[in-house]
């Protein structure tokens, strides 16, 4: 099995996570998004939608974490716990409720905030505007505390006492500002402590190692300027800080 | 007590929901809610649920969000025919990757034509730009371009040979603009 990779990418980051921590094969292939690798001929050649992440699996290609995750649940079910994405119909439902929801709320949010932080002044070539940094921080507050209120609750993990896929797409998303400086646990006790447990049961070096980059990412702009790709990514760029 | 349904029928996601259930004959209470009378942000569905957002399934004590698990709760609870979430791995894998990637394509575009060309000048009175309306059609065309040649291609649905899911939520999105005036199906025979 291939897994098409850029680890900035919070849903590469959360398939990553996933077959590492519960052992299943596979191959790294990197693609730099900053250098406009999946705009390559090559690249489109395994998926014409040019995003990442993409799984090979012999001759079988598919986009999409959350589909991506759960081919691999389904595919090596007697060697992934039942916790993961439970066989229970309404615990599976709050995972499937949680996949669903996330996307136009957290992973929407978490994402223009990291991309205003630390691409738009290198792409504009100049500071985001107050009114539009303010609207998109708002906007993640927003999702966070349904976050904590509507999904965790007083709960452990969002489906209960057990960790779910629920909780790995849920962090992988909420780390991503996190690199540019923009501490999103502060002043959520709740948000933390959860953020501890998920952590544990994945395993913290597995965390740390799949973090590593976007906790660097400070170095990106530099990396973008001086790319030659740049002006050919500055418009597919512009069209996400609408 | 009935399972019961909150929906409202402006909504795509509400649409696929109603579909569904009533094609496989699932017995259901409609609760019907205006979304554009405010409804969702009575006191009452907040309890229900507190995301405010329809559609929304209560059965029993069990209260579930989310058009896409609504569906999946349903075919499972039901047990529906294979086809509309077949249980062959690359199949299934099909229909959850469409499942997935339309939230933020058509989805999006679909629901901002609507909003462009019907809610926002004839509802709220309020003048679009053109500038605005022409990004999003861009935009919708190029979720549809996607939807032709990468999820059919030359299938006749989405995960092959047979309707699924994938087509049921992919149909209520794309019928979205047509009802405010935008024939998308025009010179697209697929």
């Amino acid at each position: 099995m291939e897994l098409y990779l850029d680890m900035h990418s919070p849903p590469c980051r959360l398939v990553f996570l996933f077959a590492k921590a519960v052992g299943i094969p596979f191959e790294f292939k990197h693609v730099e998004l900053s250098t406009g690798q999946h705009y390559s001929e090559e690249f489109g050649k395994i998926s014409m939608i040019r995003k990442v992440p993409v799984m090979k699996d012999g001759s079988f290609i598919l986009t999409e974490s959350i589909a991506i995750l759960k081919y691999m649940v389904q595919k090596y079910s007697s060697s992934v716990a039942d916790h993961w994405y439970p066989a229970d119909l309404q615990q599976r439902a709050r995972v499937n409720e949680y996949l669903s929801w996330q996307h136009m709320n957290i992973r929407a949010h978490a994402s223009k905030v990291f991309l205003l932080r630390a691409v738009f002044p290198v792409i504009m070539g100049s500071e985001v505007p107050k009114e539009k940094m303010d609207a998109a921080v708002e906007d993640l507050n927003q999702s966070l505390n349904l976050l904590e209120e509507k999904f965790l609750q007083n709960k452990q993990f969002i489906v209960g006492d057990k960790i779910s896929l629920a909780d790995i797409v849920a962090l992988i998303e909420v780390m991503q500002p996190l690199g540019t400086g923009l501490n999103v646990f502060e002043g959520r006790p709740k948000l933390s402590a959860w953020r501890e447990r998920v952590k544990k049961e994945l395993g913290e070096k597995l965390f740390d190692e799949a973090h590593e980059v976007i906790m660097k990412v400070g170095s990106l702009p530099e990396k973008m300027q001086n790319n030659s790709q740049l002006e050919m990514l500055r418009p597919k760029f512009q069209k996400l800080f609408r | 007590m009935a399972l019961e349904l909150y929906l409202d029928l402006y909504s795509q996601p509400c649409r696929s929901v109603y579909i569904f259930a009533k094609k496989n004959n699932i017995p259901f209470d409609l609760r019907r809610l205006s979304l554009l009378d405010g409804e969702q942000y009575g006191e009452e569905f907040g309890k229900i649920n507190m995301i405010r957002k329809a559609p929304a399934l209560r059965d029993g004590d069990f209260c579930l969000a989310e058009s896409i698990a609504i569906l999946l709760y349903l075919a499972e609870k039901f047990q529906t025919p294979d086809f509309w979430y077949p249980a062959d791995l690359q199949q299934r894998a099909r229909v959850n990757e469409y499942l997935s990637w339309q939230h933020m394509a058509i989805r999006m575009h679909g629901s901002k034509m609507f909003w462009l060309r019907l809610l926002i000048p004839k509802v709220l009175g309020v003048e679009v730009p053109q500038d605005k309306l022409d990004a999003a059609l861009e935009d919708l065309n190029g979720s549809l371009k996607l939807i032709e040649e990468k999820f059919l291609q030359d299938r006749p649905f989405i995960a092959g040979d047979h309707i699924s899911l994938a087509d049921l939520v992919a149909i209520v999105e794309v019928m979205q603009p047509v009802g405010s005036g935008l024939d998308v199906f025009e010179g697209d025979p697929s």
